[in-house]
């Protein structure tokens, strides 16, 4: 079996932050495996400004963030990137099988770092009772399709979660000519960053209703309207304040899941509750050697945060594996 | 005439009142940082907004191209903007930073690739 110093799994911004800072710290060999046909991870969909601000001192896209930490790590002799790169098995000593294209690869590594981000949370985690027509989208779907194929998912759109990708979805919705009817939040408050609520939805004159929820979605193909309710601080439906709105989209922004399988795959603790790895502090988790970072790890607000903590486990795992500089 | 906004210079959000006669700003208070200072007088006088959005490529690895525009544009000219892009295909290689319109909509600002693309 073939031995690499370290292994970085996912080539986002926490998995190129790393395996650079890991290089900076005296790793010679790291190995960066992608899934992607491209570095970048979910920057590459996020092509809105407001990344960099605390990194570079400047506002870049997030193409623009992940493009400057490409360059570097394809210009580092010392990072093989391994891209269209599938990691299916990971064993609490370090044993790692990959897929790529034409081969399947199985080799040992001295450390690993997980830097495999989050998936969506869906309708069904909420869950949003109703018919299951075609027009129901996780919002960073919807984001991809917009941003990358260039495919607009309906005309009327409601937006379910004041998160920031729900914030961002629906001016991007907006510019792409989608009418958005209404974004709805459960809380009193949106968990979005305050700058998404000004810019994303006073700007384009798009409702946000607090304190509401989706009672059910209806349609028989597709999504034709949405049950609404006011609700009261338990979160208790308030009775004679029900309506609806006509629409045949709706995203579903209601927060992120750490992809953490791998992990548990080798052995690792992980917290039921947030899908994150159970560790004395961040970036470590339950198994010597094996580090987890970026969304991976935690969920972070700004991909600048990210970034910063993602340097402190690549010199984590460099520590651990006795590199000198 | 006393305003209340939202500084979006930067995720820390400030809250910014400004004390303006129309659209002449007499004081801003509440900004942690000269950027929002900027930002209020800029934003009583005349909105502007950074325009992000893909454009359709042909021949190259992804079928959008993330562009910017290269410095803020009104933001009353975001829709106009937006139905221009969609006029545009790109169809050669491209870096980060390459002009893909130049002086768009006679705005001033070019629109900018984010991203370098090569050929399929």
């Amino acid at each position: 079996m073939k031995q690499r110093e370290l292994v970085v799994v996912g080539g986002g911004p926490a998995g190129m932050a790393a395996a650079l800072a890991a290089r900076a710290a005296g790793v010679r060999d790291v190995l960066l495996l992608e899934r992607d046909q491209h570095l970048g991870g979910i920057l590459n969909q996020c092509i809105h400004p407001g990344f960099g601000l605390h990194h570079f001192k400047e506002e870049l896209t997030g193409p623009e963030y992940a493009d400057r930490f490409a360059a570097l790590v394809k210009a580092d002799p010392g990072i093989e990137v391994s891209l269209r790169s599938f990691v299916v098995k990971l064993t609490g000593d370090r044993e790692i099988t990959y897929l790529r294209p034409g081969a399947m690869e199985d080799i040992k590594a001295g450390a690993v770092i997980l830097a495999t981000g989050c998936r969506e949370r869906t309708r069904e985690m909420i869950p949003i009772p109703g018919s299951r027509p075609a027009g129901v989208f996780p919002a960073g779907l919807a984001q991809k399709m917009v941003n990358m194929e260039g495919w607009i998912p309906g005309r009327e759109a409601v937006i379910v979660g004041s998160g920031d990708i729900g914030l961002i979805m629906a001016r991007r919705m907006a510019l792409e000519g989608v009418t958005v009817k209404a974004v709805i939040e459960i809380q009193k408050t949106s968990r979005g960053l305050v700058r998404n609520v000004v810019q994303c939805l006073e700007d384009f004159g798009i409702p946000l209703h607090f304190q509401h929820r989706i009672t059910a979605i209806h349609g028989a193909d597709r999504v034709e309207r949405v049950g609404v309710i006011r609700v009261d601080a338990d979160f208790k439906d308030i009775p004679g304040t029900a309506f609806e709105i006509a629409c045949d989209t709706v995203l579903v922004s209601v927060g992120l899941i750490p992809e953490n399988e791998l992990l548990e795959m080798a052995g690792g603790l992980v917290d039921r509750r947030t899908n994150t790895p159970v560790a004395d502090e961040v970036n470590l988790t339950s198994l010597p050697g094996i580090f987890a970072c970026g969304n991976a790890a935690k969920v972070y607000d700004l991909a600048d945060s990210v970034t910063r903590d993602s340097e402190l486990a690549g010199r984590m795992a460099a520590k651990y594996l006795g590199a000198a500089v | 005439m006393k305003r209340v906004m939202t500084c979006i210079e930067c995720p820390q959000g400030c809250r910014l009142e400004i004390e303006a006669d129309g659209s002449r700003v007499i004081s801003v208070t509440g900004n942690k940082c000269k950027r929002g200072d900027k930002y209020a007088r800029q934003e009583t006088e005349a909105p502007l907004r950074t325009l992000t959005t893909s454009v359709l490529t042909r021949g190259l690895e992804l079928k959008m191209l993330p562009v910017r525009t290269s410095k803020p544009i009104p933001k009353e000219k975001l829709l106009d903007a937006m139905r221009a892009v969609k006029t545009l295909v790109v169809t050669s290689p491209v870096k980060a930073g390459s002009v893909v319109a130049e002086n768009f909509l006679g705005l001033g600002a070019d629109l900018v690739a984010c991203r370098p693309l090569d050929k399929l």
